[in-house]
């Protein structure tokens, strides 16, 4: 049954105690078989069994997810939402992304708190300022909101702000005013709870063992709860999706490292937007709790442990006591990391493979979360097509062999 | 943070480190003959594994040497280091954690200690 928030639905659990809120989602036994099977249920899994169901008719669907949904790096990110991408191909997608996500909240009839606070990109030195300028440009020609602020313009947005005495002063930025920031757990379980509505299966504590292939043909998967035999098997389990590609003997040009971030005790409003510095690197941005919600880097070496070198923590932490010298007696909160894949050209890979039936969408390193209504939407388009949709046709996995690579170091602001 | 035993130096902080990514990569033979496909995979693809793993270490702020190291990248736990120019070790020697085939350790998510 089709559950719908309001005003008046609150009103009246207010009334009963909230005891009676309806289970936003079954947990149903697997099936044996199904059309399709997504491997991984995070924003990007859920999203693309929300489209399969939703845009393609497909109705026998399964999200297994070894965990709990989104507890993976839909939980352990910084929620930016942007599009200010240099490649018209990396535009087109992660613009693509962000119009779904404008429309989202009613889409879903569940709040994703999507906040259109604007974006900044600092530039610390004349090679940032070029390369900066010319991305605002090539954002311009995509039809991409993005423009220039200058140092007088940043401080007036950022009074607290130090952009003069400081390593690398803040010389200008790039603002995209339409990209801002969104609840990480929400958009995973408004995702679950229509897909779900449709007859998807969201089978959680439920772990992809190993792909299984017969003939260059999907056989199915097996998982911690049997095997689940599969017309289609699609793979977005990000940091280990190499692991579970290397169970069907498919390598992926993908390395996995911890990104770490971090938030603060809660203070009063202080900063009305997201800040991004990739020189110095530091992030930042303000939760509705009042938090600040800090990026780190990633660790230099591979590595699956969820929790990241401390060295790492360090140079943020030093990066953001210069870059806001009012920061410096606050104490931090929590600390977490995720597994992330990065691809060399730090692009996703949305491509079927060579076995029939087989499918991924990762590689997305750095920075995914922002792209996951728009992934999820032509993941679930190539795989019940078979084809890729326009906008991801230039993801595929033949540009490591064809060299046309989606080169996006500039615009990622992780740099690796 | 790691403790990187160096071969040459001896155990130091990991900031005087810089990691090269997996060790014992095979530059293909027969450049002329073989394929897109191929150089492609010898140009962007590296082992990933969850578990042991040989890896390229150099002591960029020490004696600024090479070495070599195995690694098991769902704990961090460094096995062995040794030098370049010695034999690769047989990973059979060493005990992985990883419990399940898509590598998860036995409480999950690599986030515990090893006991020593």
């Amino acid at each position: 049954m089709k559950k719908k928030y309001s005003i008046f639905s609150l009103a009246k659990n207010a009334l009963s105690g909230h005891k009676d809120w309806q289970k936003m989602w079954r947990s149903p036994e697997p099936r044996e078989f199904y059309d399709v099977i997504i491997i991984g249920g995070g924003g990007h899994g859920l999203g693309t069994a929300y489209y399969l169901a939703k845009e393609h008719g497909l109705k026998n669907i399964a999200v297994i997810e070894k965990g709990w949904l989104g507890g993976g790096n839909t939980g352990r990110n910084t929620t930016i939402i942007r599009s200010n991408y240099l490649w018209d191909d990396s535009a087109h997608l992660y613009e693509h992304s962000l119009k779904l996500w404008e429309n989202l909240s009613s889409e879903l009839n569940y709040n994703v708190m999507f906040s259109q606070r604007g974006v900044m990109n600092l530039a610390h030195n004349e090679h940032d300022i070029k390369e900066i300028k010319r991305r605002v440009s090539a954002n311009n020609l995509n039809g991409i909101d993005s423009f220039w602020l200058s140092k007088e313009e940043i401080q007036k947005k950022v009074p607290i702000m130090n952009t003069d005495n400081l390593r690398y002063p803040v010389l200008g930025a790039s603002y995209q005013p339409r990209g801002g920031v969104a609840r990480h757990d929400a958009i995973a379980w408004g995702f679950a709870m229509r897909a779900d509505e449709m007859g998807v299966d969201i089978i959680q504590n439920c772990e992809a063992h190993q792909i299984r292939t017969k003939n260059g043909t999907i056989e199915g998967v097996e998982t911690s709860k049997g095997f689940l035999r599969a017309n289609k098997v699609g793979v977005v389990a990000s940091g280990h999706t190499g692991v579970l590609a290397e169970s069907a003997g498919i390598r992926l040009p993908l390395q996995s490292k911890p990104l770490q971030a971090l938030v603060s005790e809660p203070i009063k409003p202080i900063i009305d937007t997201v800040v991004m510095s990739s020189a110095v690197h530091a992030y930042v941005s303000q939760s509705d709790k009042g938090e600040l919600v800090i990026g780190a880097g990633t660790d230099s070496y591979n590595s699956f442990t969820q929790r990241g070198g401390f060295n790492i923590i360090e140079d943020t932490i030093r990066a953001m006591v210069e870059l806001y010298p009012v920061f410096g007696k606050m104490k931090m909160l929590r600390q977490w990391g995720g597994i992330v894949d990065i691809c060399p050209d730090a692009s996703p890979i949305i491509s079927k493979c060579d076995i029939e039936g087989l499918f991924f969408n990762c590689g997305w390193g750095t920075g995914g979360f922002k792209a996951t209504p728009g992934s999820a939407n032509v993941f679930a388009h190539t795989i019940a097509k078979n084809e890729p949709h326009q906008i991801n046709s230039a993801f595929n996995l033949d540009r490591f062999a064809s060299g046309r690579l989606v080169d996006e170091h500039g615009a990622a602001a992780v740099a690796h | 943070m790691l403790i990187i035993n160096c071969p040459y130096c001896g155990p130091r902080d990991q900031s005087e480190f810089s990691n090269g990514g997996e060790a014992h990569v095979k530059r293909p033979d027969g450049s002329k003959e073989i394929g897109d496909r191929e150089w492609g995979e010898y140009v962007f693809i590296r082992a990933n594994p969850k578990g042991l793993f040989y890896e390229r270490w150099v002591h960029t702020h020490g004696c600024r040497k090479w070495f070599n190291c195995v690694r098991d990248t769902s704990t961090d736990e460094i096995l062995v280091t040794y030098k370049l120019d010695e034999k690769k070790p047989n990973l059979n020697d060493f005990k992985s954690v990883v419990k399940t085939p898509s590598g998860e350790p036995e409480v999950g998510s690599g986030n515990f200690t090893v006991e020593k």
